[in-house]
């Protein structure tokens, strides 16, 4: 017995795509529904077509449901290439205006393609593609609800990736920052991320395990939360149902509220919560050490989850929102100052009794990093949030700044990790292809980022100096575009660090293609020449 | 996988929890006490902070905060403290003539200050940073003036601007479209653009420049002067120097206004900024290099 009832909802999406298109309001809204179909259809017939040769019989020697995490592992490469070169593009129209496109690569449309790429294009498909690796891992169980579940809900985030992304270059947009995507995308999401949820929780139930480990509680904070943030900020009228545009329910300052206390928990539950369970497993993993802590990781899981959730506020500070909203903001962004190091140390001291392997595991060295940066950036978050600093800091490049600490330095350095972690697993390899490359990787993305964030440090305060910045008789000295002027050489210089870690994107993206392939490449292994320790293999 | 599997991890002598999930084991290490303690003062620290600021929602408000602080009285009382540090040197503007300004030094200066400040957010926006201006917008550092140059001149084209479509007193003048309006046949257009760029020390070898002369006199010496040096009160641009406004010197760019003519605009201040602040303006645009 065939089954057909992944064609089936296929070929239904397309029929309601070719509708969509056929009945749109507006213009905007038949090319975004043109765009689904001319995906859709193929698709369609695609797996039709496998279903009828009988081509999706392949089991994995696992046990496990590993053909969405393969695919995840590739599209997460892919997509971070994606995400870095669209921040080197912007970068570039920051230091040379020439480089503003219009209208479809203007960097008013650019900059939100390249945050939403990165954060969920390449953050989003890295924690789903490690999510299900970890859940079938530590709960000794398969993805529940079988293949087409696991299926639909990684395909189906990838069509909201699609569809997003499209969006943003047809200027189709909500104006909320991280959540751009109008009605229609925000609906399939919200499908999607039930289905999601339903998932994770089923193999959980389903465990063969007394406990559930430590990255599943992350995993699953990430999956709930994020679920009610994205509903609660979403909640819009459209215009008509069959047209792009929609009309939030919030106005004014709540609105704006609404806007950052999502904006910020995307940060804390995405970025933060999401990949500390990433942490969580391939830390120890790769360092083959036990957890530092089992009551440190309570205790500060369920601090952060209780904190992070109120330090919104801090987004909006000296704005119309009301003193009292404004110091609950920087009061529990000050709490949250340990919760969060309380990761970093669990990650950090995983490795006591294993130091050596920072010298020898190029992969245990990024990890480190990673939980490096994700120190510097949670403490420096709260640092921002007070309100003496804010007032220097708000609005300035120093913002942009602390988010790419989090995003390249912390983010994106777990990923990376992970990744190499999981390649050779994944396709049955010895080993990588080469670990020498890691290590260019890993220098490539360090010297990067850390000239990105120190740039704009100097960047950010430059401007938060100049705008402050009164002569003796009480007049303002700078003009805003005086401002601008002087960040010319920082924007060329970030322009470089973002280039440094973009090639060091494309090192990884050759080196997991060759590993995949099941080529090694013919290197000096990785130890030092003075050492006696073993290699990490 | 049964409980009770506590072991020792051999290398920190630690007790693991005797769970194991994949291989990953977890070592029962108490919290680092320091860790602990900077929580513990955090949250104190934050409590502490809470009742002394405004921070808890009730009905109709919020608790108040021991300390009483209000962002907006806060930015009340800046701004009336800024205004109360510079009352004196605005009362004194106001009631002093703006070409008078310039003879006491200190009230000078305080003037220049403030037209500079004031230049930045409102000026630079045609002029350039620098003042230095581009194609159709002047540059306020040389000493050639469409509308006067001296600080009472200056004023009153910063007060009621150039062509705005409100102010009654806005500067007004229109240069005739000669080309498009069939003024003037298209070879005099050329021989008078030809002797324009001649004298204003461009190069151009026409023998059209004796002819050119002749369209001049009639046709444009009325706004532009005899000898091409501008009409101050007309607002007729001196044309006998390489300073350009609406062109950029060339035959084509000449030819071209003469034809069809371009005219700049610029918003009358008086209704937007205190008449203290165009006096500043204009105080500080005069003293760049080209006052009079």
């Amino acid at each position: 017995m065939k089954n057909y009832s992944g064609t089936i909802v296929l070929a239904l999406g397309t029929l309601l795509a070719v509708f969509a298109a056929a009945f749109a309001h507006d213009d905007l809204f038949r090319i975004h529904a043109i765009i689904l179909a001319v995906h859709l259809g193929p698709a369609t017939i695609y797996v039709a077509r496998k279903v009828a040769t009988g081509g999706f019989k392949e089991e994995d020697k696992s046990g496990y449901m590993d053909g969405p995490i393969r695919i995840g592992v590739i599209l997460t490469v892919f997509w971070g290439v994606i995400g870095f070169t669209q921040g080197v593009l912007i970068a570039t129209a920051l230091a040379w205006p020439e480089f503003n496109l219009e209208p479809w690569f203007n960097f008013g449309r650019m900059r939100p393609l390249h945050t939403s790429a990165v954060i969920f294009a390449f953050g989003g498909t890295a924690l789903m593609t490690t999510s299900f690796y970890v859940v079938q891992r530590t709960c000794q169980a398969r993805l529940w609800g079988g293949n087409g579940l696991a299926w639909f809900v990684f395909w189906g985030y990838q069509i909201f990736i699609l569809m997003a992304a499209t969006g943003y270059l047809l200027g189709i947009t909500q104006s909320r920052e991280y959540a751009e995507p109008e009605w229609y995308v925000d609906i399939w999401l919200t499908i999607v991320w039930v289905a999601y949820l339903v998932l994770f929780l089923g193999t959980l139930f389903k465990r063969k395990e007394p406990h559930i480990y430590v990255a599943n509680w992350f995993y699953l904070a990430f999956i709930v939360t994020i679920a009610m943030l994205h509903v609660v900020n979403n909640l819009a009228v459209p215009v008509s149902f069959l047209g792009v545009k929609s009309y939030s329910l919030f106005s004014g300052v709540q609105d704006a509220m609404t806007q950052w206390w999502y904006g910020h928990n995307a940060v804390g539950f995405f970025l933060t919560a999401g990949f500390l369970g990433m942490m969580y497993y391939f830390m120890p993993k790769q360092a083959e050490r036990p957890v530092f802590s089992y009551r440190l990781s309570i205790v500060h899981f369920w601090s952060l989850i209780f904190l992070y959730i109120w330090a919104g506020p801090h987004h909006l500070h000296y704005t119309a929102l009301p003193d009292w909203t404004q110091t609950l903001g920087m009061a529990f962004s000050i709490m949250l100052w340990m919760p969060s190091w309380g990761g970093m140390i669990n990650g950090l001291m995983t490795l006591s009794g294993a130091w050596d392997k920072i010298r020898t595991d190029p992969i245990i060295r990024m990890m480190v990093m990673a939980i490096a940066f994700y120190g510097m950036s949670t403490f420096e978050g709260p640092v921002m949030s007070i309100k003496a600093v804010n007032a220097l800091s708000h609005y300035t490049d120093w913002t942009i700044g602390h988010v790419h600490s989090g995003a390249l330095g912390w983010v994106g350095m777990i990923t990376f990790g992970a990744i190499y972690y999981l390649t050779p697993k994944l396709w049955g390899r010895k080993q990588l292809y080469s670990m020498r490359m890691v290590n260019w990787h890993f220098w490539f993305a360090t010297l990067g980022i850390v000239t990105y964030a120190a740039v704009l440090w100097v960047a950010g305060i430059t401007q938060g100096l100049m705008w402050k910045e009164y002569d003796p008789q009480g007049f303002l000295v700078y003009s805003f575009a005086e401002s601008v002027a002087a960040l010319k050489p920082y924007y060329i210089l970030r322009f470089i660090g973002g280039s440094l870690y973009l090639t060091g994107g494309l090192v990884m993206a050759w080196n997991v293609y060759k590993t995949i392939k099941g080529d090694v490449r013919d290197e000096k292994p990785m130890v030092a020449v003075t050492s006696n320790a073993q290699p990490a293999e | 996988m049964s409980k009770n599997k506590q072991e020792i991890d051999e290398i920190t002598g630690t007790k693991t929890t005797g769970h194991e999930w994949d291989g990953i084991k977890e070592l029962d290490t108490p919290m680092p006490r320091w860790w602990l303690w900077i929580f513990y003062a955090c949250i104190v620290w934050a409590v502490g902070y809470m009742i002394a600021m405004p921070s808890w929602p009730l009905i109709t408000g919020s608790t108040k905060g021991l300390l009483g602080y209000a962002s907006r009285a806060d930015i009340v009382s800046d701004l009336q403290k800024a205004k109360d540090g510079q009352a004196v040197f605005i009362a004194k503007i106001d009631a002093t003539e703006v070409g008078d300004i310039v003879k006491d030094e200190e009230l000078a200066r305080f003037a220049r200050a403030g037209g500079s400040s004031a230049f930045k957010v409102n000026c630079v926006q045609c002029h350039g940073a620098g003042a230095s201006g581009s194609l159709g917008y002047p540059n306020l550092n040389d000493d050639e003036w469409v509308w006067g140059g001296s600080i009472d001149a200056i004023y009153t084209t910063i007060a009621h601007g150039a062509r705005d479509d409100i102010d009654e007193d806005t500067h007004i003048s229109e240069m005739s479209a000669f080309g498009a309006d069939e003024l003037l046949e298209k070879e005099e257009i050329t021989a008078v653009a030809n002797y324009v760029v001649s004298i204003s020390g461009g190069e151009t070898t026409s023998a059209l420049i004796a002819n050119g002369a002749e369209v001049f006199t009639d046709n444009c010496a009325a706004c532009h002067g005899d000898n091409a040096e501008g009409v101050a009160e007309l607002g007729g641009p001196a044309l006998n120097n390489a300073i350009w406004l609406m062109v950029d010197g060339s035959i084509e760019s000449i030819t071209a206004q003469i034809d069809k003519p371009k005219h700049g605009v610029m918003p009358a201040w008086s209704g937007i900024l205190s008449d203290a602040t165009v006096k500043q303006l204009a105080v500080y645009v005069h003293s760049l290099g080209g006052g009079e």
